[in-house]
């Protein structure tokens, strides 16, 4: 239980740090990333567990920077990921708009929490992401996926502290060893 | 308390608010999704945007490929010498059927031109190799790394040492999508290898067994059978091995047996894979059955035809 505390100690900018405004080709470079994450050729049971790296980051920065990134821009970015993945048109799009929709929504109480606590939201956001690709899938006529399909969403919240200190990373203010 | 520009008040205009724009962007792709759907219009726009992800797709081979070449590095000279003998071996087992096979298919040529057949097969096969697997978990598909430069087409069987693992469905100009046996959709025409029994292997979604559906409780067929393809569908030629029976049950009282196959082929693992050209001349469709009411004004025609004159 010691190290919880801890963490939340490491987690993002507290009230008294002023970040750096981000740059808008780190956002782009980050979302690509995500992109080639989401690519990755692997089998077996990394397949069951990779999460939707690309709604993890896009939920980042719908969160962390509103002013760039909202619903238009993670439709765009779900139209990409539905070519790359050979999903129907429009599917992941919808799903993204309705990420970044209730990203907005509920941004200012996630920020409120520590890392760990948010990503207990995050996973329900990225619930959200999953059960509307699922919706549509279900409506198009595909059956019911096994229960492992809950898991990605459970993994991408489990990265959430991880993504968001390495995110946040070159918008903190240079700090001495000490202080950290 | 974050970062100097607070996002301003709401009084100073931000653009249409966020629900009205995923009402908008929402209505647009549900648009989008039924078009895609319903008219499979956007195919053009697909296989664009699929042409422009290319270097990104490949790019997300490089860490996969580099961690292979660094273990393939330090693998050990004594796997190194046990794949040796194992190999040596499969080649002696195999040099038999090996041997005989330029005889029997000269011996088939020679046959084939006394009936004066066309040959049936295109010879031609592209060796590919798997790009990534589709992330999505309601189709079973994968990306090769060949597409209409090295001449593939969609309905071409793909295979690899075992046996068949799909067709390709989408062509895009550097690359392919090819649609697995254990696809919900995708269905192969196969037979018993050992009793000639013909059926249809289903596939069933990820995870689960491909089916033999429609077969009689009394057909021929048992738990470890081969299931080759029939060649029925003029898109796989006949003799490729598909699966071998798993499960099978006959209950009293069900019309149908309920058979589920085992792929033979390594559909979620392997790597090299082969797309065999399809059928050069799909047989000719018998003809469709005249209705009984044109057949009889045919008829009449005829008969009022030599009796005018």
């Amino acid at each position: 239980m010691m190290a919880l505390p801890n963490i939340s100690q490491l987690s993002t900018a507290g009230p008294e740090e002023i970040l750096r405004p981000v740059r808008p080709w780190f956002i782009v470079v980050t979302l690509a990333l995500a992109f080639l994450a989401n690519l990755l050729p692997l089998s077996g049971i990394a397949i069951a567990l990779k999460p939707d790296f690309v709604a993890l980051v896009l939920l980042y920065w719908c969160i962390q920077e509103p002013r760039y990134v909202g619903v238009g821009v993670a439709w765009c970015v779900g139209i990409v990921m539905d070519v790359g993945d050979a999903t129907l048109f429009g599917q992941h799009a919808l799903a993204y708009a309705f990420l970044a929709y209730s990203a907005e929504f509920f941004r200012r109480r996630v920020l409120r929490f520590p890392l760990w606590q948010q990503a207990a939201q995050v996973a329900g956001l990225l619930g959200l992401c999953a059960a509307i690709v699922l919706l549509v899938r279900f409506v198009g006529g595909a059956p019911l996926p096994r229960w492992t399909y809950a898991v990605p969403p459970l993994v991408g919240a489990l990265l959430w502290p991880a993504v968001t200190l390495v995110l946040q990373w070159p918008q903190r203010p240079q700090r001495g060893m000490a202080e950290l | 308390m974050r970062h100097l520009p607070v996002e301003p008040p709401a009084f100073f205009p931000r653009g249409p608010s966020p629900l009205s724009r995923l009402a908008v962007f929402g209505l647009v792709s549900i648009g989008l999704l039924f078009v895609d759907t319903r008219y499979h219009y956007l195919e053009g726009i697909r296989s664009s945007a699929a042409t422009i992800l290319y270097p990104l797709q490949l790019a997300a081979q490089l860490p996969g490929q580099a961690l292979h070449e660094v273990g393939s590095y330090f693998v050990t000279k004594r796997s190194l010498a046990d794949d040796n003998t194992l190999l040596r071996q499969q080649l002696v087992e195999k040099s038999a059927t090996a041997q005989g096979f330029p005889v029997s298919q000269q011996e088939n040529a020679r046959l084939r031109t006394l009936l004066e057949l066309k040959a049936r097969y295109v010879t031609a096969a592209v060796a590919v190799e798997v790009l990534y697997t589709s992330r999505d978990p309601f189709a079973q598909k994968l990306f090769v790394d060949k597409g209409t430069e090295a001449d593939l087409r969609p309905g071409e069987a793909v295979i690899d040492a075992e046996g068949v693992i799909g067709q390709v469905t989408r062509v895009f100009p550097y690359m392919a999508e090819v649609t697995l046996i254990t696809d919900k959709d995708h269905a192969v025409p196969v037979k018993v290898q050992r009793s000639g029994v013909r059926s249809v292997l289903y596939g069933a979604g990820a995870g689960r067994a491909p089916e033999l559906r429609f077969m009689a409780p009394s057909a021929d067929i048992q738990v470890g059978d081969v299931l080759v393809t029939s060649g029925l569908d003029g898109t796989y030629p006949p003799g490729l091995a598909v699966a071998r029976v798993a499960t099978l049950e006959r209950e009293t009282g069900q019309i149908f047996a309920r058979i589920t196959g085992a792929p033979l082929a390594g559909v979620d693992r392997s790597e090299h894979l082969l797309v065999v050209g399809r059928a050069a001349a799909a047989l000719p469709r018998p003809e469709e059955p005249v209705e009984p009411d044109v057949a009889k004004k045919v008829g009449k025609g005829k008969r009022k035809g030599p009796g005018s004159p």
